[in-house]
């Protein structure tokens, strides 16, 4: 108990006794009222005490059965769907890898084609071309419009494959979406068991462990310190104060 | 030009050599990190190494030490191509010996234009 309110209890016997001394009845009625509504509300008080220790007592039963879910269920799950997502992207690399690399050999055959031929044509249009040659130019011509039909259609096919095969974007969007509110939940969760537990947590001896290789340098995010090249300019000019 | 592309990715594998057929570069050797790597280099016949920096078993900077203290290798041009972009690594590399440090994502240009100095360098 507080010196104030035992003061102030005191202080109010003593008005009641000099009241009952002098027959004030209704000073000494007065006084009683004022000191068992006193105790009431010290009453109150610890009553409300108890009911919010009981409130934050069941609160954190619910906090406790909502961060198991998380990390048995949820986190689990998050995880394979990021493992999902590096499966697609990798698919996804592969397939347009593999369409770049069988039209880059028809493309390049094409072009050589196109000069060769179009050299010869300028040399006909000059009339600096024997006849002989003509017709073998004729030939080649009809042979490099034959390849070049089929090329093509090979071509076309192939920049559809890579069309289809950005769909990707989506799904992984999405999915990452979906781990970017389960993060958030379980912030949400986090911060609320620090308030709970009375936010015990000593924040000032809390340390962030740099990984010993940070990799991708993420803009905003991992260029905030200056100690990251944020372009391969930055690079070139560390390398050349080194006297590279 | 005999190379080797080391990286753990087999689609950055990939794109580097497909970007070095385009330089004229045909005869190009692949590896998933700098354990497979290093037998392979030390079995000899490597002009040069393109290797990436963050790799399971061996890293590329490991390599890259590994490729210095080896009297054979010991003047084997290495072009770094990592995604590792912080000052100290960079530092780090230029320090064990690297020839030219390339971040990704990178392009077809920068890739071509460092492989043209180093062995501008090495030629000149």
């Amino acid at each position: 108990m507080t010196k104030q309110v035992e003061d102030n209890r005191l202080l109010l016997a003593k008005n009641l006794v000099q009241a009952l001394e002098a027959e004030d009845e209704h000073q000494a009625d007065a006084i009683l009222d004022q000191i068992s509504g006193l105790r009431e509300s010290m009453l109150f008080q610890e009553v409300g005490r108890l009911t919010r220790q009981l409130h934050d007592t069941m609160s954190s039963f619910e906090m406790d059965s909502k961060v198991a879910e998380l990390t048995e269920i949820d986190i689990p799950d998050a995880k394979e769907r990021l493992q999902y997502v590096i499966t697609t992207t990798e698919q996804a690399a592969n397939q347009t890898l593999t369409v770049v690399e069988d039209l880059l050999p028809i493309s390049k055959e094409l072009t050589e084609q196109a000069n060769t031929l179009s050299n010869k044509w300028d040399r006909f249009l000059a009339k600096d071309m024997p006849f002989q040659e003509f017709k073998d130019m004729s030939q080649e011509i009809t042979d490099h419009f034959i390849q070049e039909k089929n090329g093509l259609a090979n071509v076309q096919t192939g920049l559809n494959e890579v069309l289809l095969a950005q769909g990707f974007q989506d799904i992984t969007g999405q999915i990452i979406r979906r781990v970017i509110d389960l993060v958030q939940d379980l912030e949400t969760s986090m911060v609320e068991l620090v308030r709970i537990s009375g936010g015990k947590s000593q924040s000032d001896t809390v340390h962030h462990h740099e990984p010993e290789l940070p990799g991708p340098v993420v803009p905003g995010v991992d260029d905030k310190s200056g100690d990251v090249a944020k372009s391969q300019d930055d690079v070139d000019d560390l390398l050349s104060s080194l006297g590279f | 030009m005999k190379i080797l592309v080391v990286d753990d990715f087999s689609t950055m594998r990939r794109i580097v050599k497909n970007l070095l057929r385009d330089l004229g570069f045909t005869n190009t050797f692949e590896a998933d990190d700098g354990k497979t790597a290093l037998p392979m280099l030390q079995s000899g016949g490597f002009d040069f190494l393109v290797t990436d920096w963050n790799m399971p078993g061996m890293t590329g900077i490991d390599l890259l030490k590994a490729v210095r203290s080896d009297p054979k290798l010991v003047n084997l041009p290495v072009l770094m191509v990592t995604a590792e972009a912080k000052r100290e690594q960079i530092i780090l590399a230029a320090q064990t010996g690297v020839n030219g440090y390339v971040i990704k994502p990178f392009t077809a240009a920068t890739l071509k234009e460092k492989i043209e100095k180093i062995f501008e360098r090495i030629e000149g």
